[in-house]
């Protein structure tokens, strides 16, 4: 499987902040303008490094949300209480200030080439990559079949609402929510396990692109599903984040 | 001038002198999975360990057979290209050096290879004189499937990548082939404290 193997040197730079918006209950987009920026792939990376004044540095990787079709570039960062990077973007940051980053970074996690179906299943802020998928996939007006499953905890944690109202026909959201829903909800329910996947995403037999991103947990359990419903391995894809408490 | 990030003081672990490489934060319990596909479940009935490719004869174990050989357990600390490390790991398997012994070859290379398609390649004086087991228990116990089980390479002084998840043998290469990551834009040797994240660092 040949990737696009990147040999030059990504440098850190120094990216104008132009925004730093709430995004849902604990998710804030970041809008930013690196200097020196030659496009990415939906579903790529960045590492962020951040610098206190005696030199102690602490980096993260984020996932970027905006499609290369959109000037500079966005990333939606989830606050994580016990965190160290996230609390400091998301509380502290502010536009006019410069922050460092470099990449993009990862050529797997991407948008699939070809015209075959595309499933994508977020759990939480796993949604963001796909975010910039379907921001490509608009763009570029892509006829293919593509639906996201979206898990999320309460309407409220929800990101991306806005984009994820106005896409194209060819795409269909499906949204659960796992921790109560508002009056009114007409989306789905609970957590996603093999029943619910078997509803409501593209079945094996059409041979979809998979791409799952959530925490670990989540990861976890959908792929396992996907396995038992009769997804061929080779063509799931899956980025896991956050910490487990151990094998 | 240097650059400051305005306002930010971090969160420090206290973490002695020395272990962690630059860039890297310490987990502390925590110990995060990352993989690019579904975690394999292999049936260790059908398991066996190769050492194949450029070398005088193959060489395969099975589980039962792997099981028999000499173990040694080892406490380090491994450090993931992610930024995040996790110190005084305790691990326990076979070194890569018992599994290499009498095996007559020219490579200078290995790539070793996984259930679910995963490659990673390494120099083969990465791997051996005490720097590298196939270890399948962690911290006491069975190592878990989402953490490679049945059974991983384990080389803690490179980035974890290069320490395979559920891997099924080492292929002695005379030419260095890039595995999996290496091939999406990731450093092709990846040493923690030289910071090798990326191709080109």
């Amino acid at each position: 499987m040949a990737g696009t193997a990147i040999r030059r040197r990504l440098s850190w730079q120094r990216a104008d902040v132009l925004a730093v918006q709430r995004e849902a209950r604990r998710a804030y987009r970041l809008s930013l303008r690196p200097p020196d920026w030659s496009g990415h792939l939906p579903g790529q990376h960045v590492d962020v490094r951040l610098t206190a004044e005696d030199g102690y540095t602490a980096q993260r990787s984020y996932s970027i949300a905006s499609a290369p079709q959109q000037p500079g570039i966005e990333l939606i960062v989830e606050r994580l209480e016990d965190g160290e990077v996230s609390p400091y973007l998301t509380e502290v940051l502010r536009a006019g200030d410069l922050l460092e980053l470099r990449g993009p970074f990862g050529g797997y996690f991407v948008w699939p080439a070809g015209d075959g179906p595309v499933q994508l299943i977020a759990g939480g802020s796993g949604v963001v990559p796909f975010l910039s998928m379907l921001g490509h996939h608009r763009a570029t007006g892509g006829l293919r079949q593509v639906r996201l499953l979206y898990s999320a905890r309460t309407f409220d944690d929800l990101i991306g609402q806005a984009e994820l109202a106005r896409q194209p026909s060819t795409v269909e959201v499906t949204v659960t929510l796992t921790r109560g829903a508002p009056a009114g909800w007409t989306g789905l329910t609970g957590r996603v396990d093999a029943r619910l996947l078997a509803e409501h995403t593209i079945p094996p037999a059409q041979e979809p692109e998979v791409l799952a991103c959530g925490p670990t947990g989540f990861v976890e359990a959908v792929a396992n599903a996907l396995l038992e419903l009769g997804h061929d391995p080779i063509r799931i894809k899956t980025e896991r984040f956050g910490a487990t408490g151990g094998p | 001038m240097s650059f400051v990030s305005r306002g930010f003081t971090g969160r420090r672990r206290a973490v002695p002198a020395g272990r962690l490489p630059p860039g890297q934060y310490d987990v502390g319990d925590g110990f995060p999975v990352l993989s690019a596909g579904p975690t394999p479940y292999a049936s260790l009935d059908r398991w066996d360990f190769r050492v194949r490719g450029q070398v005088d004869e193959e060489r395969r174990w099975s589980w039962a057979e792997f099981q028999k050989l000499p173990r040694e357990s080892v406490v380090v600390d491994v450090h993931c290209v992610t930024s995040w490390s996790k110190l005084d790991t305790r691990w326990e398997g076979v070194s890569v050096d018992t599994l290499l012994a009498d095996v007559v070859t020219a490579a200078e290379f290995v790539v070793a290879f996984s259930d679910g398609g995963y490659t990673t390649n390494l120099p083969l004086a990465d791997v051996t004189d005490g720097q590298a087991w196939v270890v399948d228990n962690y911290d006491g116990r069975p190592l878990a499937p989402e953490h490679g089980g049945p059974a991983r390479l384990l080389v803690p002084h490179l980035y974890l990548w290069k320490s395979a998840k559920w891997v099924r043998g080492l292929e002695l290469t005379v030419e260095d082939e890039p595995g999996f990551w290496e091939s999406f834009g990731y450093h092709n040797y990846g040493d923690p404290w030289r910071e090798q994240r990326y191709a080109g660092d």
